[in-house]
């Protein structure tokens, strides 16, 4: 709202985020250019000031170009770079960069499709006028250096006189006087460059001086409610609650595990996180004699993530499996592998609002109609729960800005139906009570502390009990008010440092309702953000390394130097009475070994990274790759797609799952790229909306979006069938010819078409379709594991799609033109492994 | 008839009335989310197209294409036609080739064939809860009436069904239910009124694209707002039916948009179907007199 200039890329906003999106009409009615990169035109485009089509998957062209603009024109916001970010940083002789060596950086072993990252550490040199040839600044410059508005045409489709207007508006609005907010959602993460696409955004608004400030930053938007919730209180296979790592095999013990976290900044004081968090889980069964119980934490023997534990599923190495909330059958990426691998459980438990698709597969899924499976040889045993909607119980949503907020329970759930705490604490229960009377006695489950009041005939746990011990307790069992007061010896107890505070002075405070005309602009009693209720984050950089506002217009926290303390409209990110003219002692650890013009407090060096020497599996700089399948040759580098994404080729059923390459001689049987997305109407794999008849009717069946041109080339009518191969599945679904969608000119590859596939339809529910997400492979971001479902390449053709064994024939009949294998198949008895 | 009335709920009888509300939809900042359409239904307890649960406890059948009934329109995202007896807010979708440089349109190359801009627009459309309301004058059940707040409803327990009103409204909002044959139609949410409550959709807009009040101060902001988009540029923008001089004598719900009312399925120039009513009956009146009279004459004659 308080920004000058809101680019909306990798989001489409209005339809996704409707009620966040209020802020970006109101920020547009305070004069703010209002920007939209997006492959659609969509809601979001509508009410944009300017709207741009983009070739799905080459967002890294086009905001490297971004940062090429800036850095070739000397648009950066000098003062702010040199002091905040690690511009000065002095890289080794031995880092080569993606320019010299053909697209990958150094260190890269193509045998283990690895990188080793020691060629990418600073040498602990800086320099500060930013001139040296291996300083990151200088790095960056020639990274980016071919990175032009041409390229952007070629790559992305971006005609250069647009390129020129976003890139002018995005300049003209940065700078102390003015600020430019970026928003993106799963249209940057879900592909498997996803990580470097944020990157890319992040070194740009560094670079900007658009971090830390009112009206900038770069919003990530997140998928629905709570998502951002369930990252902080993680369930994640790799973290634990606060972004602490989940503890390896290798991990012997306490002290050998927090070796994996700085020693300096805030990160410095993790013994005091981790302990604390310890303490809350095991109670007095954490003692220093047994490492606070550090050894009843299960551990991690590599990646773990839900494509992984699918294909562990199919070769039959997990054997149960919980949903909560999740309707893979439609909602996850190569829906067939899914099915075929909850096919192949022991058990399986559902809990939802209504019977999804995940719970019937076995009887009524696409692989019975085909043949595939056959509901008497499928073993898994399959309970469905009822689950408590958020009106039927109390709890938390953290949303997108970080702030915890309060719901109350509006009514008792009907029947059987109960919440997600309710279960994880009866099933706790009830797990406990089998140990207690096994003989075993020292177990984790046992030592955990399981003690929340009960309220109501059902005896659920008290939500603000569980949230009172998040928020953490002192040695006198009071509500501590935030993670200062923390303690690495165990006499403090906390479910997840950065929410300490929550519950500060033993109050609720994120259930705080305070009408914005009774409080300031920043509104700080409207609900809790996390940490310390800070609203924007790194807010330090707000303030020249001086401890003056950048400007009086955006003026947020500095440097009261009568009273020696921090203030401001929020409350600081910064130790209050740090000086910004403190130097800190060689050898300092913790945040002390932070300057006082150190913002960025969580990072090592508090400096904003421009280049990330480690942290990263795909390389310190964003570099441009095609997706896993894409229609065009990289028009970077030699090198096509990612080095390091996560395709699984070691398994038999995503050995082949790739379309062919366009250099390849097959690479034209499926020439068109697709996207999958969301509507408003409806709420993600659809168990939530298409169930309900007032949200069913307003778009009632699977449609795709398609190009009059690309309808006229493939003789597609608005309301008709069409059929959409892809090398893993085929689908239907009704037209919608728009010019919303437009083609591509790219020169050099010709006219480039996209199809729009939302992905909210299953067998089940008041309306029906075939789901978007068979049509998707397993393609991941080796980073984070997320997969690549906002790109792939797909045939389309009019009519309906063949049934029963008829539809594998056609999927068949296109993977031979291709040059592929057949599908395998995992008929359970028979099976694959 | 068609004449500016300065206080039409005084008109109708009330004493001490509270002050006339309205809705302003400002099609500007309308996202298309269709919140209104399904808070309304809700709120009002209106059904969906779609009901039962057969599907839950039977398998559902890819193979089987659904019923019409649950059909895609094809018109852009508008699944829900047109306002009627069950859908008392309607979101229209409108697709349009505009020249490049308008709205978020941009010119592509020349040799992609679609080298036009795009502009798309949406809008919530709503009973007008007119001045002059020609379904109110037609009743002749009194079925419909002016509310304390100047709004129009049907009071669903009188309605016999005659459809009067329907061919009445110059807006073709009112609508028979196929299954009791009577006239439903948007209330503003009286109840929630009585209740001091805001209608249920303008509750829900998210961007106040449905902004709910009294209607001086919703004239006021719609006028302001209009200044702030043509000097935005916004050339197109104009109001609709916020004139107490047209030929409704105002809507209670008024609205501003992007392009001709036409283009968004509302008639140019509305007139209280009733308006000629007198007339025609002075003209009927006066017909039927002198047919009488020739009658008579006739008879006189013959009797000479």
């Amino acid at each position: 709202m308080n920004a000058d200039c809101i680019v909306i890329a990798g989001s489409n906003m209005a339809e996704c985020h409707p009620v966040a999106f209020q802020w970006v009409t109101e920020a547009k009615r305070r004069g703010a250019t209002v920007i939209h990169v997006d492959p659609r035109f969509t809601r979001t485009s509508a009410l944009a000031s300017k709207y741009v089509p983009v070739r799905a998957g080459s967002d890294i062209v086009f905001l490297g170009a971004l940062v090429n603009h800036v850095l070739s024109g000397g648009h950066e916001f000098r003062d702010y770079v040199t002091a905040y970010t690690n511009a000065a940083d002095m890289l080794p002789d031995e880092f080569t960069d993606t320019e010299d060596g053909g697209g990958v950086f150094s260190g890269y072993d193509p045998h283990t499709r690895t990188y080793d990252n020691s060629s990418w550490q600073p040498t602990g040199e800086r320099d500060l006028t930013l001139t040296h040839p291996r300083c990151v600044f200088q790095v960056l410059k020639r990274h980016f250096a071919r990175y032009t508005p041409d390229l952007v045409e070629r790559a992305c489709g971006i005609e250069p006189r647009d390129f020129a207007a976003i890139a002018d508006a995005v300049v003209a609005n940065s700078g102390r006087e003015r600020t430019t907010a970026w928003v993106y959602a799963v249209g940057w993460t879900q592909h498997t460059t996803g990580v470097q696409h944020i990157r890319t955004a992040a070194i740009l608004q560094l670079l900007l001086g658009n971090m830390g400030r009112p009206g900038g930053g770069i919003l990530a938007l997140r998928g629905h409610a709570s998502i951002q919730g369930s990252t902080d209180i993680p369930t994640l296979f790799h973290l634990l609650p606060g972004y602490l790592p989940m503890p390896a095999a290798d991990d012997a013990d306490l002290n050998g595990y927090l070796t994996r976290l700085p020693d300096t900044g805030f990160w410095g004081n993790k013994r005091a996180y981790m302990v604390s968090l310890l303490k809350a889980w095991f109670g007095d069964a954490a003692t220093t004699g047994n490492d606070f119980c550090f050894d009843r934490l299960p551990r991690i023997t590599g990646e773990h993530g839900t494509y992984r534990t699918v294909l562990d599923m199919i070769d039959g190495k997990v054997k149960g499996y919980f949903l909560m909330g999740q309707n893979p059958a439609v909602g996850s990426a190569g829906a067939r592998l899914q099915r075929l691998a909850m096919a192949n459980l022991d058990w399986l438990v559902v809990r939802d609002l209504t019977l999804i698709e995940s719970a019937t597969f076995w009887r009524d899924g696409p692989e019975i109609a085909t043949g595939e499976l056959a509901t008497e040889q499928i073993a898994t045993e399959v309970f469905f729960l009822p689950a408590a909607s958020h009106v039927e119980k109390d709890g938390t949503f953290t949303n997108t800005q970080r702030m915890l907020q309060w719901h109350h329970k509006a009514l008792d759930p009907p029947g059987d139906a109960r919440s997600e705490l309710w279960f994880m604490y009866h099933l706790g229960k009830k797990i406990r009570a089998r140990l207690a009377g096994s003989g075993i006695t020292e177990d984790a489950v046992l030592d955990l502390t399981w003690d929340y009041p009960e309220v109501g005939e059902h005896a659920d746990p008290d939500a603000s009990a569980v949230l009172r011990e998040i928020n953490g307790t002192g040695p006198d069992g009071r509500a501590l008010d935030g993670f200062a007061q923390l303690a690495a010896d165990g006499s403090t107890a906390c479910g997840c440092w950065i929410y300490s505070g929550c519950y500060g002075g033993g109050e609720n405070q994120t259930a705080r309702r305070v009408p914005w005309q009774q409080q300031s602009w920043v509104a700080p009693q409207w609900g809790w953000a996390w940490p310390a209720n800070r609203r924007i984050l790194y807010n330090r950089a707000s303030a020249d390394p001086a401890g003056k506002p950048w400007s009086e217009k955006k003026a947020y926290v500095w440097w009261d130097a009568e009273a020696g303390s921090w203030t401001g409209h929020d409350v600081p990110d910064f130790e209050r009475s740090k000086p910004p003219g403190f130097s800190p002692e060689p050898g300092a650890s913790g945040p002390m070994a932070l300057g006082g013009s150190d913002p960025f407090i969580m990072m090592h060096d508090g400096k904003g990274a421009l280049f990330v020497p480690s942290g990263l599996v795909d390389g310190p700089l964003p570099a441009h790759y095609e997706p896993a399948e894409s229609p065009v040759g990289n028009a970077v580098y030699k090198q096509g797609a990612s080095p390091v994404s996560e395709l699984y080729p070691e398994h038999k059923m995503t050995r082949d799952q790739l379309a062919p390459g366009p250099s390849e001689p097959a690479g034209l049987v499926y020439p068109y790229v697709l996207t999958t997305y969301r509507l408003t109407e409806h709420h993600t794999a659809g168990g939530m909306s298409r169930t309900l008849s007032r949200l069913a009717e307003l778009q009632p069946e699977m449609f795709c979006e398609v190009s009059p041109a690309l309808a006229a080339a493939r003789g597609l009518e608005n309301g008709g069938w069409a059929t959409i191969v892809s090398a893993r599945a085929a689908i239907e679904a009704r037209v919608l010819v728009t010019r919303r969608i437009r083609p591509l000119r790219l020169p050099g590859e010709g006219v480039i078409h996209q199809v729009g596939l939302p992905y909210h339809w299953g067998g089940n529910g008041l309306v029906t379709g075939d789901s978007a997400n068979d049509l998707l492979p397993f393609a991941l971001d080796p980073n984070v594991f997320i997969q690549e479902s906002k790109v792939a390449t797909c045939d389309i053709r009019p009519g309906r799609r063949p049934r029963g064994a008829a539809l594998d024939v056609l999927v068949a009949k296109y993977r031979h033109s291709a040059g592929l294998p057949d599908l395998p198949d995992n008929r359970p008895g028979g099976g694959v492994s | 008839m068609q004449r500016p009335v300065a206080d039409v709920v005084a008109e109708a009888g009330y004493d001490d009335p509270p002050e006339r509300v309205g809705f302003f939809t400002d099609t500007s900042v309308c996202i298309g989310c269709k919140a209104c359409e399904v808070a309304c239904k809700e709120w009002n307890a209106l059904p969906g197209d779609v009901s039962g649960d057969s599907w839950a406890s039977g398998a559902a059948s890819l193979s089987a294409a659904p019923p019409d009934a649950l059909a895609l329109t094809g018109m852009s995202y508008d699944n829900t036609g047109q306002l009627g007896a069950d859908s008392w807010r309607h979101v229209a979708f409108i697709e349009q080739q505009v020249p490049a440089g308008h709205g978020t349109a941009l010119a592509l190359a020349d040799d992609v064939a679609e080298s036009d801009g795009t502009r798309w627009l949406m809008a919530s459309d709503v009973c007008k809860h007119c001045t002059h309301a020609a379904c109110l004058d037609v009743c002749p059940t009194g079925a419909l009436v002016r509310t304390e707040f100047g709004t129009v409803i049907v009071q669903p327990d009188i309605c016999n069904g005659c459809a009067y009103c329907v061919s009445a409204c110059p807006f073709g909002v009112i609508d028979r239910r196929e299954d009791d044959g009577r006239a439903w139609k948007c209330t503003m949410c009286y109840d929630r009124l009585r209740g001091g409550l805001e209608p249920a959709c303008a509750k829900a807009c998210p961007t106040d694209s449905i902004q709910f009040g009294p209607l001086d101060e919703l004239r006021a902001a719609a006028a302001a707002r209009l200044d702030e988009l043509h000097e935005a540029g916004e050339a197109s923008a104009r109001l609709y039916g916020e004139d107490p001089d047209d030929g409704i004598g105002g809507a209670a719900a008024f609205f501003l948009l992007l392009d001709e009312p036409e283009v968004y399925g509302l008639p140019p120039d509305p007139v209280v179907t009733t308006r000629d009513l007198a007339a025609m009956w002075r003209w009927a009146g006066g017909a039927a007199a002198m047919l009488a009279a020739g009658t008579v004459a006739v008879f006189a004659r013959s009797r000479v």
